[in-house]
C-alpha cells in the first residue's frame, strides 16, 4: 500500500511512461496473462494446428501429452510458416514446435516477463504455476492491454482520493469563531421555465465548498421540492435563503400567501391542491413536504391563511 | 450500461452525450417529476415521457446522468442545452415507455427493487 501511495503522489509530477515503468513491477503476470487457453495433444499434424489457429485466431497454442496432460512444448506461427515452406503440413506437431520452452510464473512481476521477451526475441511465453502446471499465454499485447487496464484504474482511483479529500474539508479553507454563507434567491410564481435554480445553485456552491455529494443531493432534492412549492402555490412567488455552516446547513422559504389552510393535511402524502399547469409540469401530485421532510433532518412549517407561509429545513453535516 | 449500449438496445439516438460516459445499473421510470426525486437513486437511468425543463432539474438535483425520452418525443434544443450544461445526457427512444423499459430490462438493466406501499389521500 505504502508503494501505491508513492505512486500516486508521484503521478502529478512524472510522465506517464514512468508511471507504466512502475506498473510493469507491481502488476503480476497472472494479471495481464490470457488466461484461457487451448491446449492440442502431441498426436496432432501441423494442418490441425493450422485448422485450429485459423478457426481460434491464435498464434500460440502449447502442445500437452495426450495421457498426462504434461506440458511437451509450444507451437506458433513461425512454426506453421516453417512447415508450410518445408511442404510438410501432415508432419506430426513434435517435428516443428519449440521444446526449449520459455516460461513465465504466474506470480512474478510483469517486468520480469518483459525482460524474458526481450532478450529471447520470442513472441509469447507460456505461464506455469509454482507447480508447473500450465496457467495461460502471455504475449507483448497482453501487456500493453493489461498495462492500459491498470493506468486507467489507477487515474480512477487518483481521482477518488483528490475527490474524498476535497469532501472530508467541508469550510476548511475558511476560519473564523462563526462562520457561515448566506445564499439568498428570488422564486417568481408561476415560472415553471427559470424554476429549479435556485436549487440548481445552492447545490453547486455545496459542491464547490465541499460538500459530500450525498449532502449536496439531499439538501437540492429538498430545496428543489419548496422551490416547485413557491412556483406552484403562491401569490407572488417568494424567497429561498440558505445558511450554510461547518456542522449545519439552513434552508428556509418564505412567501406572502396565500397560507395553508390546514398544515398537517398539506404534509400527509397524496394531498395536493396543484394546478393542472403544475401537474402537466409533473408535479401536484402530493409529494413535495413528503420528500423534503424525508431528505432534511428537520423540517417545520408555520403558516397562516392570507399571511403567507414559512418553511424551515435543517440539514446537518455528517462529520467524517 | 453506458449511453451508446442503451441508444443500441432500444433503437434510439444519443442526443446529447453525458460529460462523463457513465456506466448505469438501474434505471427508472416515471412522467411524475415527485416520483423521481421521491425513489431514484443516484447514478441512474431515467426514463420519462414528460419535456420541461423541470425534467432536467429533477436529473440534476437527483444526481442523474442519463435522461431517456420515450414515446418519441424529440426534446427541444432549450432543454438539450440545458442538459448539456449540466452534464446529462439524453436520449430519445421511438417505443413506449412500456416497451422502452421492456427492451433494456431484457437486455439486463435492473430496476430499483420493490418500494413500501404508502397509503395516500
Amino acid at each position: 500500500m505504502s508503494q501505491n501511495f508513492s505512486l500516486f503522489t508521484r503521478m502529478n509530477k512524472d510522465l506517464p511512461l514512468s508511471i507504466l515503468h512502475e506498473l510493469t513491477y507491481e502488476i503480476q503476470v497472472s494479471e495481464v496473462m490470457s488466461p484461457q487457453i487451448s491446449t492440442l495433444p502431441s498426436t496432432i499434424s501441423m494442418r490441425d494446428v493450422k485448422n485450429v489457429m485459423r478457426s481460434q485466431r491464435i498464434s500460440g497454442i502449447p502442445i500437452v501429452s495426450a495421457e498426462q496432460q504434461k506440458l511437451l512444448g509450444l507451437v506458433s506461427v513461425e512454426d506453421l510458416i516453417r512447415a508450410l515452406e518445408q511442404n510438410k503440413l501432415d508432419a506430426a506437431v513434435t517435428e516443428f514446435m519449440a521444446t526449449n520452452l520459455i516460461t513465465a510464473l504466474d506470480e512474478e512481476p510483469v517486468v520480469e516477463a518483459l525482460k524474458r521477451l526481450e532478450r529471447t526475441g520470442f513472441g509469447r511465453l507460456v505461464v506455469v504455476d509454482k507447480k508447473g502446471n500450465l496457467a495461460g499465454i502471455l504475449t507483448k499485447g497482453d501487456i500493453m492491454a493489461g498495462l492500459l487496464r491498470a493506468l486507467e484504474k489507477t487515474y480512477h482511483r487518483v481521482e477518488q482520493l483528490q475527490q474524498d479529500e476535497q469532501s472530508h474539508h467541508f469550510f476548511a479553507a475558511l476560519n473564523s469563531d462563526e462562520t457561515s454563507l448566506t445564499l439568498r434567491y428570488r422564486v417568481r410564481a408561476g415560472d415553471f421555465i427559470k424554476g429549479g435554480q435556485a436549487s440548481s445553485n445552492i447545490k453547486k456552491a455545496l459542491q464547490h465548498i465541499g460538500a459530500t455529494p450525498q449532502l449536496a443531493r439531499r439538501v437540492a432534492i429538498a430545496t428543489y421540492e419548496i422551490e416547485i412549492n413557491l412556483i406552484i402555490h403562491t401569490d407572488d412567488g417568494g424567497y429561498i435563503v440558505a445558511e450554510v455552516r461547518p456542522a449545519q446547513i439552513k434552508v428556509v422559504a418564505h412567501d406572502d400567501g396565500p397560507g395553508i389552510a390546514d398544515v398537517s393535511l398539506a404534509r400527509q402524502p397524496g394531498y395536493s391542491t396543484a394546478s393542472s399547469k403544475a401537474r402537466e409540469m409533473g408535479f401536484g401530485a402530493g409529494m413535495g413536504l413528503v420528500n423534503a421532510e424525508r431528505c432534511a433532518d428537520e423540517l417545520h412549517v408555520w403558516s397562516a391563511l392570507t399571511v403567507g407561509t414559512r418553511v424551515e429545513m435543517i440539514f446537518n453535516v455528517a462529520v467524517p | 450500461m453506458k449511453a451508446n449500449e442503451i441508444a443500441a438496445v432500444i433503437d434510439g439516438e444519443v442526443l446529447v452525450s453525458p460529460a462523463v460516459d457513465v456506466e448505469v445499473e438501474y434505471a427508472f421510470a416515471a412522467d411524475l417529476m415527485s416520483d423521481i426525486l421521491a425513489f431514484a437513486r443516484p447514478q441512474i437511468l431515467m426514463l420519462t415521457g414528460l419535456i420541461n425543463p423541470q425534467t432536467i432539474r429533477t436529473a440534476e438535483m437527483s444526481d442523474i446522468p442519463l435522461i431517456l425520452f420515450v414515446r418519441g418525443k424529440r426534446p427541444p434544443k432549450l432543454l438539450l442545452n440545458m442538459a448539456q450544461a449540466a452534464g446529462i445526457g439524453v436520449l430519445l427512444s421511438a417505443h413506449s415507455m412500456y416497451e422502452t423499459s421492456g427492451l433494456l430490462y431484457q437486455a439486463g438493466l435492473s430496476g430499483i427493487g420493490k418500494l413500501s406501499v404508502v397509503q395516500q389521500r
